[in-house]
């Protein structure tokens, strides 16, 4: 309607909230990649040799290897030689040992973005590891998540205290040679955070890190490295934001999980990245391979993800459900608003007898955005009586934007149940009438429509994300119909 | 409270409303009756600033306020409420999730702070005690997979949980069996009071049994072509609408 068109334009152009600089020294080498350049952030990082073997390995085999140009995605080819692999705050000493050493101004940005680092200002029950550009910062709660044997702490640390539990378990659910992003990020990466729970633990709080870029031209590779030991459980968050830049940035994590019999590993994501201006200037390239293995029997992995920032989003999420009796879910929201494009989905892979999966993606876009989901469910040989459940739907604002749906299901057992539901849907004229003749605004009615139609994912977010989240809708859509 | 002076209004360049007068003062039930396609939908829809009309000429005053240059939830929060005569079905939304939205925008227009959840409870259990409504429908989506009734039922419910000073209702007893319509009187009548005002816009005569209004219109046209008291409408019911619109012609 004509009346509604320019309000509508108006809740649409709300502005990314967490695109601020900080102004922090930096120890950031030259751009550009060669095999000098891995060997020096291993060396700045002083790991042990097989970590340099195993980055020079996966240099040399990404060397071999082009981008996938599979999804439904345009991107502008990437100049790799132009992007800083390494780029961390400086501290005065070498790195801080606790929370007093940190630089104030960075615990600045992280209270700016609503994540008091100071532990006696958290949110009872968190433990965050914050990752600032590539490297670490802090991480709190490390003392009483010690007292239970849960080891939840940065990646170089991990490398520094336990390098027997790294080398046993890195890259053994994303090698090396998986994919074009894996394996460079096998290569450069710099930090991430690094989780154990030992047998029959249930982690006593949730476990978050925060990723957060700040340098210029710079990439973020993180990597993550998740071990659940039998019959323990955890929860992970992580979220992520950055600054605006004209020029996009490349962000290309790896994230492995391994859950052992009775294991749990419940991991959520609001990833939240600068999704660029509405000309589609800058916003970061979010690449991100994330797996998960249920290794041992009664396994269960859920991945939860909102998924509202980024110019591109390249990301599945996928269960390797290997053991017999375990369970894959993946819960999704992707939102794509003026030129953001989103391709997204899972894989769940049933290898063991009896094994579960659940599948629910929900697409929203507005203005120019596309949103894809792409899933492959895969059922092996021997996996006698395996299931999995997928719904996909899309909601549309407004006629100019796009959703996509692929589904790939291959069968190679004929006991296995398989079902796929998919819908598409718009917010209606008349639909945002009925809420406004009830006094709401807008924005009120669309972000009511919206978190209606997530809710079946949202609820299977940790309370406080739920609510980072549902707010994080609002202001990244806040209204379109047409 | 209401008055509308000289009111054209145009849907896709076509006229339908062609000059329409009206008073309503507080404490008053206004029925509008005519025959299909007469306008009365349109004058309804109008009222409360659905924008695929164009408004051609005229004034529409309520309370103070120019009511034409208020966006459609301005006007809700400035107390005028629609019962729809289709009303529509929100996917997702929980019924006390949207009660709970729309009442807290009300009340904020009116300076009163936002309900809790404990306190929002008891009263929309109360309210559906009234239309006879299941709690069960609280944890519905707005709306959807009800049946004609009880979308009728649930405006209702609306109506009084919104408390509005001003209640348009657009042909709320259409596809209604007796005892729904007997409820939906019940719901209606238990709003009138001195400050409030009601605007019935009907087809039949049968609801005005159980809603007695004070005045009847009737439209046809485009135009109030004949007003009258209750008497007006059993006329009507007798006689049909053709010796009024030929008496034009």
């Amino acid at each position: 309607m004509a009346a509604t068109q320019p309000q509508l334009t108006n809740l649409l152009s709300q502005e990314y909230q967490h695109g601020f600089v900080t102004d922090i020294e930096t120890d950031t080498l030259p751009p550009g990649l060669n095999e000098e350049v891995v060997r020096t952030i291993s060396a700045k990082k002083n790991e042990p040799e097989f970590m340099l073997e195993y980055r020079l390995k996966a240099y040399r085999h990404w060397l071999t290897m082009t981008p996938p140009d599979w999804a439904k995605l345009k991107i502008e080819p990437i100049d790799y030689q132009a992007i800083t692999y390494y780029s961390a705050p400086k501290f005065k000493k070498d790195a801080p040992k606790s929370l007093d050493e940190v630089d104030p101004e960075l615990l600045r940005t992280y209270e700016k973005l609503g994540i008091p680092l100071k532990e006696q200002e958290m949110l009872a029950g968190i433990a965050v590891d914050a990752v600032f550009d590539s490297v670490s910062v802090a991480t709190t709660f490390k003392s009483k998540l010690a007292e239970k044997g849960v080891i939840f702490c940065s990646f170089s640390e991990a490398l520094q205290e336990h390098p027997e539990l790294v080398k046993k378990y890195l890259g053994t659910v994303v090698p090396h040679t998986d994919n074009f992003f894996a394996a460079l990020n096998a290569a450069v990466f710099s930090d991430g955070s690094f989780c154990y729970i030992p047998k029959g633990v249930r982690c006593p709080m949730e476990l978050s890190t925060y990723f957060r870029i700040n340098a210029k031209s710079s990439g973020q590779f993180e990597r993550t490295l998740i071990v659940a030991e039998e019959g323990s459980y955890v929860s992970y968050l992580e979220g992520c934001t950055a600054p605006m830049r004209d020029e996009n940035q490349l962000h290309a994590a790896v994230v492995e999980l391994i859950a052992l019999e009775n294991a749990q590993i419940k991991y959520s994501t609001v990833q939240n990245w600068y999704p660029g201006d509405k000309e589609g200037r800058g916003g970061i390239y979010n690449f991100v391979t994330k797996r998960g293995i249920c290794r041992g029997k009664q396994a269960k992995i859920s991945w939860t993800q909102v998924e509202t920032g980024s110019a591109i989003t390249w990301k599945y999420p996928s269960v390797i459900l290997e053991a017999d009796n375990t369970i894959g879910e993946f819960y999704s929201v992707a939102l794509t608003n003026n030129l953001q494009q989103a391709d997204t989905g899972t894989k769940m892979i049933h290898i063991g007898k009896n094994t579960r999966s659940t599948i629910i993606s929900k697409g929203i876009s507005a203005g120019h955005g596309q949103n894809s989901y792409r899933g492959l469910v895969k059922v092996l040989k021997n996996a006698q009586h395996a299931r999995n459940y997928t719904q996909c739907d899309s909601l549309l604002l407004g006629s100019r934007c796009g959703a996509h749906t692929f589904p790939y299901i291959e069968v190679k057992n004929p006991t296995a149940q398989i079902e796929h539901e998919a819908s598409t849907s718009k917010i209606s004229e008349d639909q945002l009438f009925y809420c406004r003749q009830r006094g709401m605004g807008i924005e009120d009615a669309v972000s009511m429509i919206v978190n209606g139609f997530c809710k079946e994912v949202l609820k299977e977010l940790p309370m406080e994300f739920a609510v980072e989240a549902q707010k994080l809708l609002g202001i990244s859509l806040e209204g379109s119909v047409g | 409270m209401l008055t509308i002076k000289n009111l054209h209004a145009n849907i896709d360049d076509k006229a339908i409303l062609k000059g329409i007068n009206l008073q309503v003062n507080p404490g008053e039930v206004h029925a509008i009756m005519g025959p299909n396609g007469s306008g009365k939908s349109t004058l309804a829809n109008v009222l409360v600033g659905r924008e695929e009309y164009q408004i051609t000429q005229g004034e529409v005053r309520f309370e103070d306020q120019d009511l034409l240059n208020m966006a459609p939830e301005e006007r809700a929060r400035a107390g005028i409420f629609l019962a729809f005569q289709y009303p529509v079905e929100i996917p997702g939304v929980s019924n006390i999730n949207f009660l709970k939205a729309a009442l807290n925008n009300v009340r904020a227009a009116r300076g009163l702070a936002k309900l809790d959840a404990i306190d929002l409870l008891q009263q929309v259990k109360d309210k559906m005690q009234q239309v006879k409504m299941n709690p069960d429908f609280l944890y519905r989506s707005v709306n959807e997979g009800f049946s004609g009734g009880e979308k009728k039922r649930n405006e209702v419910l609306q109506m009084l949980l919104l408390e509005p000073k001003l209640a348009l209702l657009d042909e709320t007893d259409s596809g209604l069996d007796i005892d729904a319509l007997k409820i939906v009187a019940d719901g209606v009548n238990a709003l009138r009071s001195p400050e409030r005002a009601i605007v019935l816009v009907t087809h039949y005569q049968r609801l005005l049994d159980y809603i007695v209004p004070d005045f009847v219109h009737v439209l046809s046209g485009g135009q109030i072509i004949k007003s009258g008291d209750k008497n007006l409408a059993l006329e009507l019911e007798q006689q049909g609408y053709g010796w009024l619109t030929e008496a034009r012609a």
